[in-house]
This record gives C-alpha cells, sequence and structure tokens, in this order.
C-alpha cells in the first residue's frame, strides 16, 4: 500500500502550503472530500483479500486520522493567526480619559459626621437633635454661665429681635444648649430615679465672629453626653481615647489637658498625637506633633441638678468637637470658608 | 499674662527646670503657655510643644566684656575707640554709642565698664532697622578700622526696644562669662481662664509651679518697714455700699521723690508688658502684676486741699444720676447709677476698680501718697466696663474676682515698694474698711469623691498633700477631709459644687496622665435611635445615588437675597423673618425662609463651571412664631439642570435635565421610601413655570412641589444657559407618611406575555388618566403597564397624540393562554375608547 503512503505525504504537503481559512477548505474538500484520493483508496479496500483487508483497512484509517489532526490544527493555527491580526488592529488608546459618570456625594462635613456619631453609636450613644434657636437660659443660664459672667466673653452670641430681654432668644452657640432639654426629656421618665443617658447632639451653631479662612458665623458641632450613677473621669479619657483610635487611627496616642468650661468641672482639652507625622512634629501641628481636637469634662453638678440629675448620687461627662476643624485636619483644608460655599471644585473631592 | 522667669525666680526655686517641660507642665495642668519668648536662653531644637520666639544668646559669641579704655576715633568725631577685654584677649571694638563718649579721652578706666559684647558671627536684633530684625554680625572696615565685634543695646540683644545707648553690667559681673547666664530671661505667655483668675499674678503662677512641682513657695512678701507715725486721723473711710464695694484700705508714705524707677524694675514692667512711668506709679503696679491685687495712688496733699485743709474722707458710693467724671485717659464720662465712685467730700475721685481721675493723680510734684487697695463686686465692674467701654490692667482683674484679702497685703507691699524706690517714711498701719468679710468656706471630701468622680483611689494623706500645696487648710474630719479654702481664691463654692471644685484641683496636680483611662461601666441606656435623622439619611443617600451633590449652605442671609427666587412684584407671604438684633454682616441678617433661595445661590455659583447642575440640600428653615422661639421646619430642596449626564471627550447623552427628569428624580426616591398611592396634579408656586409645575399629595397632604423653575425667577440669577428645575419637599410630613416597612412581591416562577398598544387620544387628555384605567382594567392579571413613546404629528391628526405603552401580562401560579390575553386586551381596548374616546393605533 505504498499508495497511502504517497496520499498522505501529498496531501500534508499541499497543507503546508495553505495561507488562509478559504484555501483550507478547499483542502479539505480535495484531501479528504468524496473524490479525493484517499476516500477512492478507502473505497477500493472492499477489493481486497481477506487476509490484505485488516492491514490496509488500519493503515488507511492511520492516514485519515492524521490528515484530520493536521487539518484542526493548520486551522487552529490560522485562527489564531487572524486574532491576532484582528487584535493590533484594534488597539485603543487607553490614555483617553474614562467616560463621566454623574455621581454624586454627601457634603464631607456630613460625612464626617456620619463617621463621628457611628463610631459614638457603637458605643452606645444615640443621636438627639436639638433647635438652633435658643434662649439665654438654655444656652447659658442653666449650663452654669451666670448673666454678666467672665466665661460668657468666650462666646459672642448672635441675639433675636423680639426677644424677652430678661431671657433673650439667641442662635445657640454651641450644641451644649441641647444638654438641658435632652437631660430633662429623660429624667421626665422617671423623675425619682432617671435612667441613664448616653447620647451624641450634632448640630449647626452660631457665633457673632467676623469671617475668616479660620472662623465662620455659622459652624457644625458634636456633642456628647454620658450620665449615669457610676461615671468617672477615667470613662472619659477612655471613651475619648477609644473614639481618638477610631476616627484616626488604631495606635494614635491623646492627652489630655486642663481646661476650662462653665458647664464641666473638672474639664481637659484632648489632644492627639498629630496624624500627619506621628508626632515628629510637622506644619500641621505647628511643630508641636499634638492637635487639639475636643473640650471635655465632668458634667458641673448645677448643670445635673438642672438637668433633673441629683448630682449628689449622678454623674457624667460632656464632650464637644468640631467637624469642620476634624476634616480640616485629616484633609488639610486650608480655608474653613470652603464649606458653606459650596464650589463644585471644592465638593467633587470627597 | 506675661510672666518673667526671673521674677518667678523670686518665688520659686527654679534651678535644674528645664523650661520647656514647666511650660508644659503648666498648660497641662490648666495654665495653658500660648508662647515662650528668650531673651537670651538656650531654645529647644526640634519639637515645640509651645510655640517659641525670641532669640538665644550663643555663650561662646554673646559675653560679658570689660571696656578698660575709650578712646577717640581717628577719622569719626561721632565714634569711639573702645580697647575691650572679653576675658581671653582684649580688643579694638568701635562703636557709636553716645553713653561712651563721657569716657573719651580719660585713659585707663577704673574700674572699667562692664558691657555685653557680641563677637563675630553672634546673632543679635539689628539695632539700626525698624521693628525687631534679627541679624548676625559679619566682619566688616568702618571708616578704615577692621570691625568684627561689638558693643550691644538693649535692643541688639532683644530685651528692650532701647537703642539710645549701650547696656551697662552690673560692676560685679566677670569678663567671659556667657551674657545669658547673667542677663539671660524667658516670658511665659500664660492664658488665663476665668477659673484661675487667683493666677492673674507672678505670685500665683509661682504657687502653682511649686505646687506642681514639689518645690518650696516662698513666703508672700507683705512685710512693710514702717517708721512713721500712726495713720490714725490722717485719713477717713465711709463705703456707701458694701454689697458693691465690700472692703476698703489705705495706707500713706510721706516725702517720696518721684524719679524713675531702678532699670531692673522698669525691666521687669515692660517684660511684663506694662511702661514704666515713675516710681511710685511703677510701684503700684509691680504690686499688683506680683500679687493680683490693683492699687490706686492719690497725691494726699491735693485731697487735703480738696478738704479745706482737714484731713480728707473717702467715700465710695454709687454714681448720682447725670454724675460724671474725667477719667486719666481724658474721656469724660457719663456714669450709670451702677458705676460706683472713689469720692471725697469735694466729688468723685476715680471709678472704684477701673480707672483714677484727673485731678488727683500723682504728678511730678507729688511729696506724699495715699495707697488704695480695695475689693469690688466683680459683676458690677462688668457690667461697668461694658457700659463704659472701657479696660485696664486693674479692671482685667477686679472683673474676674479678687479676694478682699488681697487688699491690705497689696497696700502693704505697694508702699514698701514706694519706700524702697522712693524714699520717704511709711506710716505704721492702715485704715481698714471691711464691712462685709468673705465666707470662709469649708467642703468635706472623702476618698469616695475621687472615686466617684475621677474613677482613681486616692488617699487622705495625698489629697491632703495636694491641696496643701495649693495653700488649702486641711483638717481630718470622720473618714474623709475638712478642707478650708484661702483667702487669695473664690473660686471654690461649698456643698457637692466645692466637691467638684475640689476635685479639679485634685486631678490637676495629681496629673490628669496619671488617672487610668476606663470604659463605661455603667448600664447602657435603652436604645431607641433617631427616626427622623435615619429618614434623612436615606433621604441622602438615595439622592446621592442618582448622581445628586449634598450642599451645606448658610442659614442666615438677608430678606433681598431671598426674594430672588420669587418673581419682581411677587406680594410678601404672611410668614415674618426671624431676624437678628445683632449684625455682624450685611449679609446676614436674618434666618432663612426658603431652602430654594439657599440651593439655587449654590447653583448659581457653580453654573459656570459645570455643564450639568444636580444639587440638594435638607435643612431647616425659619419662621417667627406666636411663641418665644420660632419655627424650625425641615425642607428637602433639589436643583437640577443642564446636561443629565456629564459632558465628556466621548459623544455622551446629551439630554438635558427637564420637568420630567426632576419628576423622575422626586418618583424615584418616594418609590424607594416606599411610598405608592401618590398623586400628582398641576400646582401653582411663585417660583416655578405655571404651567410647568406640579404637586405631589398624599390623600388630602402637600408633600412636595416640583417643577421648572420661572424664567423671571431664572433672570433673577446667573445661571448662564441652565434652565433650572427644582423640587421643595416637606420632610415633615415625609416622616409621617414613609411606612416603617413594606411587603415584598414574590418573583413570577411563570414566563410572562408582552405587547405593546398604541392608543390615540385627545391632545387634552392627561396621560396619567389612560395610564391609571388600563391598570384599573387589566387588574391583578396585568403586572406592569409603561409608557414608551408619545408621538404627533400628521398621521395621526392635529390636536390627538398617541400613547404607546407596553404592556405586561402575568398569572402568579401558571402561564397565561393566548386567549386569555387576548381577552384582557380586548376589555382594556373596550374601555379606553368607550370612556376616554381612544382610538387603537394600527
Ligand atoms: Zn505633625
Amino acid at each position: 500500500m505504498e499508495n497511502l503512503q504517497t496520499i498522505r505525504e501529498q496531501a500534508l504537503a499541499a497543507l503546508n502550503a495553505v495561507q488562509d481559512e478559504a484555501a483550507l477548505e478547499q483542502w479539505k474538500v480535495a484531501q479528504m472530500g468524496r473524490n479525493a484520493a484517499l476516500t477512492q483508496a478507502m473505497k477500493s479496500l472492499g477489493q481486497l483479500s481477506a487476509e490484505e483487508r485488516p492491514l490496509a483497512g488500519k493503515q488507511a484509517n492511520e492516514v485519515k486520522l492524521a490528515l484530520e489532526a493536521a487539518f484542526e490544527e493548520k486551522r487552529a493555527a490560522l485562527e489564531g493567526a487572524r486574532l491576532r491580526a484582528s487584535l493590533s488592529s484594534e488597539k485603543l488608546d487607553v490614555t483617553l480619559p474614562g467616560r463621566p459618570l454623574p455621581l454624586g456625594r454627601l457634603h464631607p462635613i456630613t460625612q464626617t459626621l456620619r463617621r463621628i456619631n457611628a463610631i459614638f453609636a457603637q458605643m452606645g450613644f444615640q443621636v438627639y437633635r436639638s433647635r438652633d434657636v435658643e434662649t439665654d437660659e438654655y444656652n447659658f443660664l442653666l449650663l452654669n454661665f451666670p448673666p454678666n459672667h467672665p466665661a460668657r466673653e468666650m462666646q459672642d452670641s448672635f441675639y433675636v429681635e423680639g426677644g424677652d430681654p430678661e431671657n433673650p432668644t439667641l442662635l445657640r452657640t454651641h450644641t451644649s444648649a441641647g444638654q438641658i432639654h435632652a437631660m430633662r426629656e429623660y429624667a421626665a421618665k422617671d423623675p425619682g430615679n432617671p435612667p441613664p443617658i448616653r447620647i451624641v447632639l450634632p448640630g449647626m451653631c452660631y457665633r457673632f465672629e467676623q469671617v475668616s479662612s479660620r472662623s465662620e458665623v455659622q459652624f457644625t458641632q458634636v456633642e456628647g453626653l454620658a450620665v449615669g450613677e457610676n461615671i468617672t473621669f477615667g470613662d472619659l479619657k477612655g471613651t475619648l481615647t477609644d473614639f481618638a483610635q477610631r476616627f484616626f487611627n488604631a495606635n494614635v496616642r491623646t492627652r489630655f489637658r486642663a481646661s476650662h468650661f462653665p458647664f464641666t468641672e473638672p474639664s481637659a482639652e484632648m489632644d492627639v498625637e498629630c496624624f500627619v507625622c506621628g508626632g515628629a512634629g510637622c506644619s500641621v501641628c505647628k511643630h508641636s506633633g499634638w492637635l487639639e481636637i475636643l473640650g471635655s469634662g465632668m458634667v458641673h453638678p448645677n448643670v445635673l441638678r438642672n438637668g433633673g440629675y441629683d448630682p449628689e448620687k449622678y454623674s457624667g461627662f460632656a464632650f464637644g468637637m468640631g467637624p469642620e476643624r476634624l476634616t480640616m485636619l485629616r484633609y488639610r483644608i486650608e480655608d474653613i470658608r470652603y464649606f458653606w460655599r459650596n464650589d463644585m471644585r471644592f465638593l467633587e473631592q470627597f | 499674662m506675661k510672666t518673667p522667669l526671673s521674677w518667678l525666680k523670686d518665688f520659686v526655686d527654679l534651678e535644674g527646670i528645664n523650661l520647656e517641660e514647666l511650660a508644659h507642665t503648666l498648660t497641662v495642668a490648666g495654665l495653658e503657655v500660648e508662647e515662650i519668648h528668650y531673651i537670651g536662653l538656650p531654645m529647644p531644637a526640634g519639637l515645640q510643644q509651645t510655640k517659641v520666639s525670641g532669640l538665644s544668646w550663643d555663650p561662646d559669641k554673646l559675653v560679658v566684656a570689660e571696656i578698660r579704655e575709650v578712646g577717640p576715633h581717628p577719622n569719626a568725631d561721632r565714634l569711639v575707640l573702645c580697647r575691650l577685654f572679653d576675658g581671653q584677649q582684649e580688643h579694638t571694638v568701635l562703636t557709636g554709642a553716645p553713653n561712651l563718649f563721657e569716657y573719651r579721652g580719660q585713659g585707663e578706666l577704673k574700674p572699667p565698664l562692664k558691657v555685653a559684647y557680641a563677637k563675630e558671627g553672634a546673632e543679635i536684633y539689628d539695632g539700626h532697622q525698624e521693628g525687631m530684625h534679627k541679624t548676625v554680625l559679619k566682619r566688616t572696615k568702618i571708616r578704615g578700622v577692621d570691625s568684627y565685634s561689638m558693643v550691644c543695646s538693649e535692643k541688639e540683644l532683644g530685651i528692650s526696644e532701647e537703642h539710645e545707648g549701650i547696656l551697662f553690667l552690673p560692676a560685679e559681673t566677670v569678663a567671659g562669662t556667657p551674657l545669658a547666664d547673667v542677663l539671660g530671661d524667658a516670658v511665659l505667655t500664660i492664658a488665663i481662664t476665668p477659673n484661675i483668675a487667683r493666677d492673674a499674678n507672678i505670685y500665683g503662677v509661682a504657687r502653682e509651679i511649686a505646687a506642681l512641682t514639689g518645690r518650696a513657695l516662698k513666703p508672700m512678701p507683705t512685710e512693710v518697714q514702717a517708721a512713721g507715725p500712726k495713720i490714725d486721723g490722717a485719713v477717713k473711710l465711709d463705703i456707701k455700699d458694701s454689697e458693691l464695694n465690700p472692703r476698703f484700705v489705705l495706707g500713706l508714705i510721706r516725702n517720696v521723690e518721684i524719679k524713675p524707677s531702678p532699670a531692673w524694675v522698669q525691666q521687669r514692667l515692660r517684660l511684663a508688658g506694662m511702661r514704666p512711668i515713675n516710681n511710685i506709679v511703677d510701684a503700684t503696679n509691680y504690686a499688683m502684676l506680683e500679687l493680683g491685687e490693683p492699687l490706686h495712688a492719690f497725691d494726699y496733699d491735693v485731697l487735703v486741699q480738696r478738704a479745706g485743709g482737714k484731713p480728707p474722707t473717702i467715700i465710695t458710693r454709687p454714681a448720682k444720676p447725670g454724675e460724671t467724671l474725667t477719667t486719666l485717659d481724658d474721656v469724660e464720662r457719663k456714669l450709670d447709677d451702677f458705676t460706683v465712685l472713689v469720692c471725697d467730700t469735694a466729688g468723685s475721685l476715680s471709678i472704684g476698680g477701673i480707672m483714677g481721675g484727673l485731678e488727683s493723680e500723682v504728678t511730678e510734684a507729688t511729696r506724699n501718697v495715699l495707697l488704695e487697695g480695695a475689693s469690688w463686686n466683680f459683676i458690677n465692674v462688668r457690667k461697668t466696663l461694658v457700659a463704659q467701654r472701657m479696660s485696664s490692667e486693674a479692671a482685667y482683674r477686679f472683673s474676674r474676682g479678687v479676694h478682699p484679702a488681697m487688699a491690705p497685703r497689696g497696700v502693704s507691699r505697694g508702699l514698701e515698694l514706694m519706700r524702697q524706690w522712693a524714699g520717704g517714711v511709711v506710716d505704721a498701719g492702715l485704715v481698714d474698711e471691711y464691712p462685709r468679710p468673705a465666707a470662709v468656706v469649708q467642703v468635706h471630701i472623702s476618698p469616695a469623691d475621687a472615686k466617684r468622680w475621677l474613677g482613681v483611689t486616692l488617699t487622705n494623706e495625698q489629697m491632703t498633700g495636694i491641696l496643701a500645696s495649693l495653700g488649702f487648710e486641711v483638717t481630718a474630719e470622720g473618714d474623709g477631709l475638712s478642707v478650708t479654702v484661702p483667702d487669695h481664691r473664690l473660686d471654690i463654692e461649698t456643698g457637692v459644687v466645692g466637691k467638684a471644685d475640689l476635685m479639679e484641683e485634685i486631678a490637676r496636680i495629681y496629673g490628669y496622665d496619671n488617672i487610668p483611662a476606663t470604659r463605661i461601666g455603667d448600664p447602657l441606656p435603652p436604645q431607641h435611635g433617631n427616626p427622623e435623622l435615619e429618614l434623612e439619611e436615606r433621604v441622602k443617600d438615595a439622592l446621592a445615588r442618582m448622581g445628586i451633590q449634598e450642599v451645606m449652605t448658610y442659614r442666615l442671609t438677608t430678606p433681598e437675597e431671598e426674594a430672588r427666587r420669587l418673581p419682581p412684584g411677587t406680594p410678601p407671604d404672611d410668614k415674618p423673618y426671624v431676624k437678628l438684633a445683632n449684625v455682624i454682616s450685611q449679609e446676614r441678617t436674618v434666618l432663612r425662609k426658603s431652602l430654594l433661595a439657599s440651593v439655587l445661590e449654590i447653583a448659581e455659583r457653580n453654573a459656570r463651571l459645570r455643564q450639568r447642575i444636580a444639587l440638594f440640600e435638607i435643612g431647616p428653615v425659619f419662621h417667627a412664631s406666636e411663641e418665644t422661639l420660632p419655627d424650625e421646619l425641615s425642607r428637602l430642596v433639589v436643583v437640577l439642570g443642564g446636561q443629565q449626564q456629564p459632558a465628556g471627550w466621548h459623544a455622551a447623552d446629551s439630554a438635558a435635565y427637564d420637568f420630567y427628569a426632576a419628576k423622575g428624580v422626586l418618583a424615584e426616591l418616594l418609590a424607594g421610601l416606599g411610598l405608592h398611592d401618590l398623586s400628582y396634579e398641576p400646582g401653582t408656586h411663585p417660583s416655578f413655570h405655571p404651567g410647568k409645575c406640579a404637586r405631589v399629595l398624599a390623600g388630602e397632604r402637600q408633600l412636595a412641589v416640583f417643577g421648572e423653575l420661572h424664567p423671571q425667577v431664572q433672570g433673577q440669577y446667573d445661571l448662564g444657559a441652565h434652565t433650572l428645575q427644582a423640587i421643595t419637599l416637606n420632610l415633615e410630613v415625609l416622616g409621617e407618611l414613609a411606612p416603617e416597612r413594606f411587603d415584598s412581591r414574590p418573583v413570577p416562577q411563570y414566563p410572562p406575555v408582552i405587547e405593546d398598544l398604541a392608543l390615540v387620544v385627545d391632545e387634552s387628555l392627561p396621560a396619567g388618566q389612560v395610564e391609571a384605567m388600563i391598570a384599573q382594567t387589566g387588574g391583578n392579571l396585568l403586572a406592569g403597564v409603561s409608557l414608551f413613546d408619545v408621538f404627533r404629528g400628521d398621521k395621526i391628526g392635529a390636536g390627538k397624540k398617541s400613547l404607546a405603552y407596553q404592556l405586561t401580562y402575568q398569572h402568579p401560579e401558571r402561564t397565561l393562554t393566548d386567549d386569555e390575553v387576548a381577552k384582557l386586551r380586548e376589555r382594556i381596548v373596550r374601555r379606553v375608547t368607550q370612556e376616554l374616546g381612544a382610538q387603537l393605533r394600527a
């Protein structure tokens, strides 16, 4: 059966010359179709003797399989070449900008408020909101700022026309004004045995101040208040340190400095180790290694009493922080006026 | 308060204490050191816990030197050449200092003059430049003479602004000694909060340092050498209102010589921020700075003269109606009925505790000085300061409270300083009226209080040690301590407030750092969340997801600014503004009534920057009310304009925001909150285009109004090419309507049948009616109706429109047959054709 061998060699040689898929199809018809030499050869197997037939049949089949495999290989090669050619012609300029999406974002102060609220919520502090317009009584008097007290100088207020001269109406200068509302509301539930309190009071506050890159006529504040029968200055330190480590980073150190607020005693300012330089000193922390973050203290006995909590039995701590300052430090924002100016070029960064 | 280090050293030993650490210790204990100003002492390198300023003197380059001879300069009359010894070698130093001219040509000076000598490379202040500018001393040639060093003025060293001549040092200083060891100083600027008013003086700060560092505090300097006769009979006192003036003390010194104070006194006053005047005035200021009791010096002879040659009587009383006084600052002041005056029988002399009058002041001619130290009601002093718009160092202290016990101490100190600096003889004793003695305050505390407030276990001994270091008298009482408050402070109250006051003192001195941080062990209060806030947050999240940017705007505005949201000539509404009584800027005079106006302002600001405007805000608006406090009403405003898709380089979808885009936003928002069964009907609102405005109702309640902004309103804002759509929504109504939960629908398991239905109807027929009728007729088996095309044109005729709907038929439990669908469709078509006059479009 030298014939079969010849058929095989001639077919493979022809396949070798094939350059494209059309030629490959023609080859298939010519070499493996009805009129192909191999097909004819296989048809003629019946004419062989019974002794010759099995061997010749086996050989013919081998040739057929070989040609099929060669065809498959060639087809894959041609297809691969075609894909490569088409891929190389479909090259995009990957440096062109992506298509912009209509994204909506929350204001950076909302984002900061949410972070603060969420961290305190996990410690059991719920959000209590109070009004922007207050009376002197709630903003000052009941918070242990007597009339003409020197501490009032620290907070210049916007007054509202037409209020009671004995108890003027004003725009709250701090969210602490909500403390008394909250305490009285809680205490009213069971005046003889008022329940413990753990709240944060976020809100807008106002100060009679010239606007500059550092100060605004309105600013947000988050006040916190915890009242119970066993709340200590140590708890204040622990709670606020936990907050700082959640808000800034897990390893940040805190420092408490004695300070003065009329509604707390003892009072403390909390500093955190500068998260920009890690405490080594940089321009953000004015080379001190520390950043002032919030004011705090044990609730003054007069304030507890004004809220309906007996200071002989109850104690508590309070704190207040400025989301604008926290946001400015976090993103190194240089000008506080950006927040209420709402330029898209600013807002779109957050 | 400016506190010179050298002055503190009079009362507490600071040997070996690092200044930066001292400042930090004070700061942590509540005496915040705002700045350390260095005058020669070495400044810290690297971390600066406290802000620093000033100049360090290089110990090698700035030293004590002696001038051995002053000779003329060969080429210049106004310069001299000094032969100077710096401890190691002699130099020839050239200077123009006028206070050396008198020594010119005297040959070898015996003793030599001790001066501050700066060598080449020393950093000093430039004496020839206005203001304080640092410079480094360089080698140069002046008039042919080599110059590489100099003798310094006070200004060049940073001690003062004085540059008239060079500084002479005490004769006992030794040439070669680093100048910083002789003259180096630093001034701590300490912020005095109201609770540490007692520390607004050098002795107070020294007391704190002693308590904080465990060092000894030297006794308060109140000794006076009084060699004169008894003061009795020289002056009488009459206090008319002891509540306003609880104590008044007078002392007398005779035969003083008015002249400048010693140089070191002037120096200390300057460092503490006061201007030296003369030895008598300086003594009153020095004693005030040192002990905290403001003093006032009268010319005794003027008072005697006003009393007709008899011993004067000093009277304190509230001012009479219409009374005036010309104060030292040369202002004639109209006084209020609460202003307390110091007077004599001839009239008023000064405003008590605040400022003296011109007539009885100490002058060059004064020989005998009557010295006042008093106690004033601090609230009344504050009222007076505000009413008179005045301030003074005395008033600063009196307005924060000075204990009456300080009055005689201050007067004694002042008299002694006058005696030392001005000569004279002090009359023995004081005239002291004290009609209303301050209460002695006692507080009981125990270790249980420290545990309850601070969370630390302290023994009675520990607490005693801390309190005694601050001057409290402490004795054992029961299981705790009886604490008597010292008579230099007014800030400690009795009872439970007193306990808190003492806990603050104990915590400060014990050290906040030493109190361990703990977690709250108290029971957790009931947790009920904040539903209003949670709803707001859902709304904010939904809008942000729709590509709308949140803004936060000023809640203070002006009626004029807000008027822009309405077309010109819109009649005013009946809701009055909440107006500010004190205005800081003409742009912020009232609380806003309209959130729409706030957001439109922001849209205007960004209109030129962006082709797409999509903004929202949630916040209150304020309406004055009959009640004391105004209504604060929670509102949402969305403003949309320009392209719905942001512009890019790629062929983009450039569809603009229109009424229906705004409606889509609102409908998605409300559907997402589980609100269905809302009706949309034409609305009227002055801010909106009358034909492109809708209101959203839930039953009878109006939830929102939205639409295209009225063209006249658009015209009042600079919006470029944008046409704005706006939504205003009442969040209080939303809060009442939004369900807490809703039922979900199962996902059908069987295939739906979807087909289109195009209907031709009259142009005037609202599409909503057609859709509602289709939905109603389709019933449960019609799972969806959605309008996908609205067509008008010749093919369907004038006054008509074609509405094409896609209908989704769906049975929950099986596949619908073609026959069922056909019947349903037929029912729908029959109804809309019969009842709405619709025609099926081929
Ligand atoms: Zn830093």
